[in-house]
């Protein structure tokens, strides 16, 4: 999905003279022919990432169209102002692309996990969050946000879904349909979600752009019954506000499951954090299950 | 000097129109002569047209104080100078850190500390790449304002590029508390062309702003 998204931003680069790239030593090597292409169009700051954000910035201050690629936790976590100030409070056009979602580098501790990603980025007015679910989504996402007016953040992960959709234009797609059990399912986590659900009579929406969230389709498409169940990619309850919005016109039950706020120390890969945390498919049919129950 | 002095005089009797920010007071004033040869003297703006694509750009990074940034631009023409007398009311365009969506002749959104330098550097590259290769972008921030570290990711990074079409003016007015002096040999070590002149001597100041180098320049200006 990385690479695709990388690809994508240098069919744009190429395609659009307005489009500026702003780098922090990541992905030079996937973005190298942009610096072919137009050297004085990309920069490599270096590692410092509140300056990259900072000098996208200053790039779409005077009418371009940035571009800024890094790791998760460096591009929202620690930038988070600049983001903020640079592009929320400018009503700046940006598309900021993140590698490494959630605990994508799961041996490496804490310091490269970043499951509040979109949860801090939800704090920016007008700010555009998409996950999407495979790689062809992802270069989609790209040309698809670029010159569209608004500051995205596109959250590529390792995660992927087996097949292609045909995605809604809200970004909320409806996949399957059940009467007992709403399921809103963000991004990788739609085949394991549909794998888990095997039985239930639930509807399954896929949840690709996730700030904001297509209120409309899911006021429209929800389930009768009252359960909602939202399984998220990233920090669990990131959604809760959004969905409950959407439903404030007809009483609801929600549970939200995604990856627990906790401090992790745990490493090995991501299948095996999946487990920990009962993102699997068996995890999540567990708690769908228990939810159902209650 | 005695048509600067009158300059400036106008901007003083222009500042006490906008009432209401005395805690800003020092931060104001400090900047007052180096805006004034800013706007008189140096960069090159048209009122009339603020987006003038072959103008120079300024951007007032510390945002804190902008009274008399206010009144240069007002007394430029950028906005009428009754405007200054509704300063921080809750109509007014003129907010006690300046918002460029509001406000004619502002470039840049500032207030919150150590965003207006690594913003100077993306429109320095801006400029280039767009072929604008006479204009400068001007960045000013405070002593104080240096002690956030995002500044000097960009001085790093804008000495290392030898970004020339970039300028910083840092007001030294003794504000930090943490020691920060000397300013002007630290952005000499990290490449920049750097020179201390007294913050009210005109001369100075216009004579330091006017010097080209092979990077980027900056002006440490001392305003006891």
């Amino acid at each position: 999905m990385r690479d695709a998204a990388c690809e994508a931003i240098v069919d744009v680069f190429r395609d659009d003279e307005r489009t500026a790239l702003v780098l922090a030593d990541i992905s030079l090597d996937r973005l190298e022919p942009a610096f072919r292409h137009d050297p004085r169009r990309v920069v490599n700051v270096g590692i410092m990432e509140q300056t990259a954000v900072g000098v996208a910035a200053g790039f779409a201050l005077e009418g371009y169209r940035p571009i800024v690629h890094t790791l998760a936790p460096f591009l929202v976590e620690r930038p988070l102002e600049q983001l903020k100030l640079g592009f929320g409070y400018h009503r700046q056009e940006g598309l900021f692309v993140s590698a490494g979602a959630s605990y994508d580098y799961s041996e490496y501790g804490m310091t490269h996990h970043s499951p509040g990603d979109v949860a801090a980025l939800a704090t920016i007015p007008g700010l555009e969050a998409i996950v999407p679910g495979t790689a062809r989504e992802a270069a989609d996402a790209v040309r698809r946000s670029h010159g569209d007016g608004r500051a995205t953040y596109l959250r590529t992960s390792v995660s992927e879904n087996s097949a292609e959709r045909e995605l809604a234009p809200g970004g909320l797609t409806k996949v399957r349909t059940g009467a007992a059990l709403t399921v809103i399912a963000v991004g990788p986590m739609l085949d394991r979600t549909l794998a888990a659900l095997e039985g239930i009579d639930a509807s399954v929406l896929y949840a690709t752009t996730v700030l904001p969230l297509d209120a409309a389709t899911l006021a429209a498409e929800a389930a009768p019954a009252a359960e909602v169940l939202v399984v998220e990619s990233f920090a669990e309850g990131t959604l809760a506000a959004q969905v409950s919005a959407a439903l404030s016109h007809r009483p609801i039950r929600l549970a939200s499951h995604g990856v627990p706020r906790e401090v992790f120390s745990r490493y090995g890969t991501i299948e095996e954090h999946d487990r920990a945390h009962d993102l699997d498919a068996r995890g999540i049919r567990r708690r769908a299950l228990a939810f159902l129950a209650a | 000097m005695l048509m600067q002095a009158v300059g400036v005089h106008e901007v003083e009797e222009l500042m006490t129109l906008a009432t209401g920010d005395e805690k800003h007071a020092a931060s104001a004033t400090s900047t007052l002569d180096v805006l004034y040869v800013l706007y008189e003297h140096v960069l090159r703006v048209d009122p009339a047209n603020p987006g003038w694509e072959e103008r120079d750009r300024f951007i007032l990074s510390k945002g804190h104080g902008p009274v008399a940034y206010y009144a240069v631009l007002a007394r430029k023409g950028f906005f009428p100078r009754e405007e200054l007398a509704r300063f921080m009311q809750h109509d007014s365009i003129l907010g006690a850190h300046p918002d460029r969506a509001q406000v004619p002749g502002i470039e840049a959104s500032t207030g919150s500390l150590g965003h207006g330098l690594p913003i100077a550097v993306g429109v320095a590259y801006a400029l280039l790449a767009k072929g604008l290769t006479e204009q400068r972008v001007i960045v000013l921030t405070g002593d104080a304002e240096l002690n956030e570290g995002s500044n000097w990711e960009a001085i790093l990074h804008a000495g290392a590029a030898g970004l020339a079409n970039l300028a910083l003016v840092a007001i030294d007015n003794r504000s930090s508390s943490i020691r920060i002096d000397p300013i002007r040999e630290k952005l000499a070590a990290f490449g920049w062309d750097a020179v201390e002149v007294d913050g009210r001597d005109h001369d100075e100041l216009r004579a330091a702003f006017e010097r080209r180098s092979a990077g980027p320049t900056a002006v440490v200006a001392v305003v006891p």
